[in-house]
């Protein structure tokens, strides 16, 4: 019952990552794509706070009175990667807007045929 | 989105708060939760928001994109610029203490402060510009 | 965690995106849970704000809809499947959650929570890390976001062509 309790958090993120790495490689539509890909990335951003918390802690701000801080480390890490996470996803959307200049769709098989058409 | 009366003297009333907020988060950062990233990102949203409900060219003639691309490219200069200067005074490349040689504590509090802002002139331009050149390529 | 299995199901792009919009911010509010105010307060400002707005601002250049797909997803499911198991297995070996033994507060976190106050002399020992003892790392991630922005702005900043693009490269040989 330990285990269940200890892991609980960990599975919840294998499932989230499972949800979104299954629209990365089964959607069609490249904004879903994307969607899934910030699902992921979020599902790894659980991972590292979770493995950070520690039981009674508070958030790793200085108080006067001794207590535990939870620790801050993976917070700056995760920190920055979700503000670079908004500039790649942003990049990416970019690319599909130009994508759908240059073929007029955004589902991923037109495209394929489309360029395949293009090289014959 | 000329007809919508309520939105916008509600936009009218909420745009300074949310500003005056992000300047709070970017200030108060070093005490409580915020930070340069966070404060970027609601000042972004609050131009958003602003160019949402007033037009996108009122808000361009506020920001222009040179202004834009000024503020991008100034943050990475000001982060870098304080790594430098910390280390033309003798110090290690970005080791605050040697801003103020006789209290590095206060060395250190200037140069987080000053990287912050750095951090967060770059972050709210980036999310500003980008916004406008989704919304100006739809037109 | 059921908006995101509501993603998968979803054929109205507009629905994804604002399901998406929920779905960070009921992950902001775990980090809260989880100690990390900091970020939380990242995730709700940028995955609930900002993320929604450019990907709307997509939706509005191309198209809301998402056309029936015609491959089957019984591949994918499999290679989800495994991989998930996979996975699963591999937490077995993490430590337990929430415990203060785990390897990951011994290594350099009890410097930076015990000494931060007098190095630095900030309370927020998140900033204090950010900015001081990871002030590399920090600019590395402030040029990632500058270039970021340079990269959106060369491939959507300038006005549209008017008329459509002729093919100027040549048919592959």
């Amino acid at each position: 019952m330990a285990t269940v309790f200890g892991y609980f958090n960990y599975w919840v993120v294998v499932v989230l990552m499972m949800t979104g790495f299954y629209v990365v490689i089964s959607a069609n539509n490249l904004v879903k794509k994307l969607v899934g890909l910030n699902v992921f990335q979020t599902s790894v951003f659980i991972l590292y706070i979770s493995m950070g918390k520690i039981f009674g802690g508070t958030a790793p701000i200085l108080v006067e009175q001794p207590v535990v801080y939870t620790n801050p480390i993976p917070h700056v890490l995760i920190l920055t990667a979700i503000v670079v996470g908004i500039a790649t996803t942003s990049l990416g959307l970019a690319l599909v807007v130009r994508i759908n200049e240059a073929y007029g769709t955004i589902e991923e098989d037109e495209i394929h045929s489309l360029s395949e058409e293009e090289s014959l | 989105m000329k007809q919508y009366a309520v939105l916008r003297v509600v936009i009218r009333l909420l745009l300074p708060l949310i500003l005056l907020f992000a300047l709070y988060v970017q200030f108060h950062g070093d005490f409580g939760p915020g930070g340069g990233f966070q404060a970027g990102v609601i000042f972004g949203a609050g131009v958003v928001l602003y160019a949402l409900v007033f037009g996108l060219h009122n808000a361009r003639t506020i920001f222009p994109p040179w202004l834009l691309r000024l503020g991008m490219s100034l943050g990475v200069l000001i982060y870098a610029g304080v790594g430098i200067v910390s280390l033309l005074l003798g110090g290690n490349f970005l080791g605050y203490g040697a801003l103020d040689a006789h209290h590095p504590e206060h060395g250190q509090h200037l140069g987080i402060l000053l990287v912050e802002m750095g951090v967060g002139i770059t972050v709210s331009a980036v999310m500003i510009s980008i916004f406008f050149a989704f919304a100006w390529r739809g037109r | 965690m059921v908006t995101a299995v509501a993603v998968i199901r979803m054929r109205d792009l507009f629905a994804i995106v604002m399901l998406f919009g929920i779905y960070s911010l009921v992950s902001a509010g775990l980090f809260v849970v989880l100690d990390a105010v900091d970020v939380a307060f990242t995730e709700a400002s940028v995955g609930a704000g900002v993320a929604t707005v450019f990907m709307l601002g997509t939706l509005a250049l191309t198209t809301s809809r998402e056309k029936p797909s015609s491959r089957s997803p019984f591949l994918p499911l499999l290679v989800v499947f495994i991989t998930g198991a996979a996975l699963i297995y591999g937490t077995l070996d993490f430590p337990p959650f929430g415990d203060p033994n785990d390897p990951i507060h011994k290594h350099v976190a009890p410097h930076y929570i015990e000494e931060s106050g007098a190095e630095i002399g900030i309370p927020n020992i998140v900033t204090s890390v950010l900015a001081s003892y990871r002030g590399y790392d920090t600019l590395g991630e402030t040029a990632v976001i500058f270039t970021a922005g340079i990269g959106v702005l060369l491939l959507i900043g300038g006005a549209r062509r008017r008329k459509p693009p002729t093919s100027d490269k040549d048919s592959s040989p």
